[in-house]
């Protein structure tokens, strides 16, 4: 147990910010997700068969190829692609990006890419009237999408958002390759250090086995929530 | 575009991508009894077994693959009983390692699409066996077993995906799979997105191929409604 006391002799405050960390990134990552959904949802519902194809190469490549493949993408080739964008610029220094958002880029369109699958299948089985009845009674598409149609999706959505949640947390252990100092990386540290890597791992599938327990907790309340009417 | 650096990777990728299958087929192969198993365990009546299974499945699905293989490559060897047993010969070797962490990871997630396929059987496919006088376990054989296989492909599939993107974590246990040799690739020819194109392109094709198997399967095996 000394192995995690807080403090300069064990671990546990080490643990403890490592943990932060990766609550961090999952949660950036999240709405990085969100973000990519929010452009590729709609892609993906166009009637335009070419948006169609763009919205589809993205979720398949992305589902279809390994997450470790796409970090180490980010990881090697990211700072080469800002370096380029700078030099149009004019700007012929060397760059480096933070590690915290290389990974929270690379975690966060994977996880766009399983968001988009998720509100896509959402809208598509919110009744048509609904839409139709939105616009006979005049509202804007803004007020359209906001007061109607997202509600309702939120509802049908977040079961499967907490899928998505799920995955994205585990993913997250897969960024430290490149360094960032999460639950993964620090336990690593740690038992390079002690020579106690059995007892370390453990630890840490601990403590995902707690941060998933306890996001599954909250987002059943927000189901509920979200479901009140029903 | 270096597209010299794609022609001449790729037989490297195609040749660590005969790694990649061997660790997927063999996790899948194992993966599938056990979560057979498990499956049975978790709808026995019997509390303690039922929670036991309830806990493997959820130790695996809770926590990160990349946890389970360090635990089970780096954190086993530590304890020096093991060490001493003919346990060691395999648990040295990283590609059993991987192995058996893959296959432990499958079977939980394959234990709970087979358990819910099993309890969507409707109790009368069961009661009409026992009318005709099958005995329990021809009724759980030849009956149940045929419908519930049928009933989880799709999700099957899912999980066979999931598993083929899941073997690219044997890289970071020093084994050479696709994602291994894409990154050392990657490593020494700072080159990333070139390889990450022939890389994702071979795992696009295994992606599409799976797909396509599981979709024949079901159109095969679909019964009438």
């Amino acid at each position: 147990m000394e192995l995690l006391a807080f403090g300069k002799t064990g671990w546990g405050d080490e643990l403890f910010y490592a943990t932060l960390m990766t609550i961090a990134v999952s949660i950036t990552a999240m709405f990085v997700g969100f973000f990519f959904a929010l452009i590729f949802t709609p892609l993906k519902l166009s009637k335009y068969k070419t948006l169609n194809l763009v919205g589809n190469f993205y979720t398949t490549v992305i589902r279809g190829v390994p997450e470790l493949l796409v970090i180490y993408l980010f990881f090697f080739g990211g700072s080469g692609a800002i370096m380029y964008v700078a030099s149009i610029f004019g700007y012929y220094e060397y760059i480096e990006i933070n590690a915290f958002i290389t990974g929270s880029m690379a975690i966060g369109i994977i996880s766009g890419a399983y968001s988009t699958e998720v509100f896509r299948g959402a809208i598509q089985s919110i009744d048509k009237g609904q839409f139709e009845a939105a616009k006979v009674l005049g509202i804007n598409k803004f007020g359209q999408f906001y007061k109607i149609i997202l509600p309702q999706m939120l509802r049908l959505a977040i079961p499967n958002l907490s899928n998505v949640w799920q995955i994205t947390l585990k993913d997250t252990s897969l960024i430290s390759v490149t360094g960032l100092v999460e639950i993964m990386r620090q336990s690593y540290i740690a038992a390079g250090s002690t020579r106690d890597p059995l007892f370390f791992y453990s630890f840490a599938a601990v403590l995902y086995l707690f941060l998933t327990y306890v996001s599954m907790k909250l987002i059943n309340k927000l189901e509920v929530k979200y479901s009140r009417g029903y | 575009m270096d597209f010299d650096l794609m022609i001449t990777s790729l037989p490297k990728l195609l040749g660590a991508t005969v790694v990649t299958l061997k660790l997927l087929s063999a996790s899948l192969f194992l993966g599938l009894f056990l979560g057979l198993f498990f499956a049975i365990l978790r709808l026995n009546k019997n509390i303690f077994i039922n929670k036991f299974a309830y806990g493997y499945s959820y130790i695996f699905r809770g926590t990160p693959l990349l946890v389970q293989i360090f635990i089970i490559y780096f954190g086993l060897g530590q304890i020096e009983y093991l060490r001493t047993t003919f346990l060691w010969a395999i648990l040295k070797e990283p590609y059993w390692c991987a192995i058996i962490a893959f296959t432990l990871n499958t079977g939980a997630y394959t234990s709970e699409i087979l358990r819910s396929a099993f309890q969507t059987i409707k109790p009368g496919i069961v009661e009409a066996g026992k009318s005709l006088g099958i005995s329990n376990k021809i009724i759980f054989y030849k009956i149940q077993i045929p419908i519930a296989i049928r009933q989880s492909l799709p999700a099957y599939g899912n999980e066979i995906i999931l598993m083929m993107k899941g073997t690219s974590l044997a890289s970071t246990v020093t084994l050479m799979d696709l994602t291994g040799v894409a990154k050392y690739i990657i490593s020494t020819t700072f080159k990333p997105i070139e390889v990450f194109i022939v890389a994702g392109g071979i795992y696009l094709f295994m992606t599409f191929i799976i797909h396509n198997v599981i979709k024949y399967l079901e159109k095969k095996y679909s019964f009438q409604q």
